[in-house]
């Protein structure tokens, strides 16, 4: 377990973290709450009610001008052109190679005003990254990273927690969209985003705001069970959802294409940008990997690194792996050969040197109920 | 405090003597440490061990952590109750979380081990 360096950082929230008796461990470079008790309890109230999360170090980039769309849908893999005020989409920072520099959610918060929010471990890539290739258009690059903070509340609970709190109406908030309003009297951004595979809402608001925000999100929530949720719960509920984690399903050697996710790539948008000609070739030839779901259907958990086999041959990796809180069962994501990909093939995982058998499964391996 | 009547290894381990059968199973201090535990990997029946060698793996949702065998012997139990409810570990890790049992091999290598005064002193540097 790693203990916390002091030159890490930390977000506003650490002191309250501490408090609560949390576990801080380093993440992307700050120190950040890995679970307050057991990850289970938490990953199941946010299942179940809802989980308050920081999310801090996250990276918020700010880009305006009229040129801003254009300058996105160069340095970007998608088209933010497309959004409407107001929307956000997935999307991703590829090298002219076509490998994933960082997966991103981008936000048009007004027709020349969009909010790009990165990784915390590739936070600063991204925005030397898009100063370099917004150079040129008519748009200015503001990384707000180190004072900009993010509250996550996640779960069926959370907007009845989050209603009464804001002025921002709800109920017209759609999935993948974004509005400027008030919570608990502060100026916040409230999205309809998050990373559980629940309904749910990130609040961006000023680093100095961000403690009246949570305890306010807390108050309101006590009484419906909602419980201050870490690191650890975020990874198995973003795992159960089937959805990426950047250093494990994706990475610098792997393209949209290997990890499944050839659909977030636009090669039909008007205009150069940065990778296409690479992302056209791997689009046209197919991709060299695919990421699967696994069940592991003897005995041990799959964890990131061990190997698949297919007979005696080597097929690929397992990018992620834990145990299911919801499913109860070993679940992974591999990242594996296509002809091997179809759901119900079977495979083996060598965990300690022993081949444990698991199945192909179609991916997510939870979608919420509606 | 840990119990009085044990041994302690510096892995986290604890060894319950009886006779020329000893218990052994992880630490309170070593189930805080590890979280929710969520599988059990134990030896089969009638495996030999070496004093300090492998004998399983404890899994948390996290983490992943071998198991040392605190002294020699063969392996005359172990707990398959964990395989279906490993949770007992973090529930009582001195009573039904524990693993297994050992046929005591050399008596004198249980001076090696640590008694609960020394283990909680390790613990409080840590």
């Amino acid at each position: 377990m790693t203990e916390t360096d002091a030159e890490l950082r930390e977000t506003p929230l650490v002191e309250t973290h501490r408090a609560l008796g949390a576990r801080l461990i380093e993440f992307g470079g700050w120190s950040m709450p890995v679970q307050y008790g057991s990850i289970l309890e938490e990953h199941r109230a946010v299942r179940e009610r809802a989980g308050l999360f920081d999310l801090s170090h996250m990276g918020e980039l700010y880009l305006d001008g009229p040129g801003a769309g254009d300058a996105l849908a160069f340095a970007l893999v998608s088209d933010p052109r497309t959004l409407a005020v107001g929307r956000a989409h997935y999307s991703m920072l590829c090298a002219p190679d076509g490998g994933i520099i960082d997966d991103l959610i981008v936000y048009r918060l007004a027709e020349t005003r969009f909010l790009v929010v990165a990784n915390a471990s590739n936070a600063e890539v991204v925005s030397d990254a898009l100063a370099d290739r917004v150079t040129g258009f008519a748009a200015v690059l503001d990384d707000r990273s180190l004072d900009t903070a993010l509250v996550a509340i996640q779960g069926p609970a959370a907007s009845g927690v989050l209603a009464p709190l804001t002025d921002v109406a709800l109920d017209e908030l759609r999935y993948y969209a974004i509005a400027e309003g008030a919570v608990a009297g502060i100026d916040a951004l409230v999205a309809r985003t998050g990373y559980t595979g629940e309904d749910g809402f990130e609040l961006f608001v000023a680093w100095q705001d961000a403690q009246a925000v949570w305890d306010a999100l807390s108050e309101v929530g006590a009484p419906a069970g909602v419980i201050a949720c870490g690191l650890g719960a975020r990874d198995t509920l973003r795992l159960e959802a089937g959805m990426p984690l950047y250093g494990n399903e994706l990475d610098r050697a792997t393209t949209p294409f290997d990890a499944g996710l050839g659909r977030v790539v636009k090669l039909d948008k008007p205009g150069d940008f940065v990778g296409r000609a690479a992302l056209e070739k791997i689009a046209r030839e197919g991709a060299a990997r695919a990421l699967v779901g696994l069940h592991v259907t003897g005995r041990g958990i799959a964890r990131h690194g061990h190997r698949v086999m297919v007979g005696d041959r080597v097929t690929g990796v397992v990018t992620s792996g834990t145990h299911s809180p919801t499913l109860g069962r070993a679940v992974a994501m591999a990242s594996v050969a296509p002809s091997d990909a179809e759901p119900g093939t079977m495979v083996n995982i060598e965990i300690r040197e022993v081949p444990v058998a698991a199945e192909v499964v179609a991916l997510p391996f939870y979608r919420r109920p509606r | 405090m840990n119990p009085t009547d044990l041994r302690y290894t510096n892995d986290h381990e604890w060894v319950r003597v009886e006779g020329d059968t000893a218990t052994i199973g992880i630490t309170g201090f070593a189930t805080d440490q590890l979280g929710d535990i969520v599988y059990v990997e134990l030896p089969a029946t009638g495996t030999a061990l070496a004093q300090g060698a492998t004998f399983g793996v404890v899994e948390s949702v996290k983490a992943v952590s071998d198991l040392f065998a605190p002294i020699s012997g063969e392996v005359v139990a172990t707990n398959d109750g964990l395989s279906s409810q490993p949770e007992l570990v973090n529930q009582e890790p001195y009573g039904s979380g524990w693993m297994l049992k050992l046929k005591v091999a050399d008596a004198s290598e249980l001076d090696s081990l640590l008694d609960a005064a020394a283990y909680d002193a390790l613990n409080a540097e840590a």
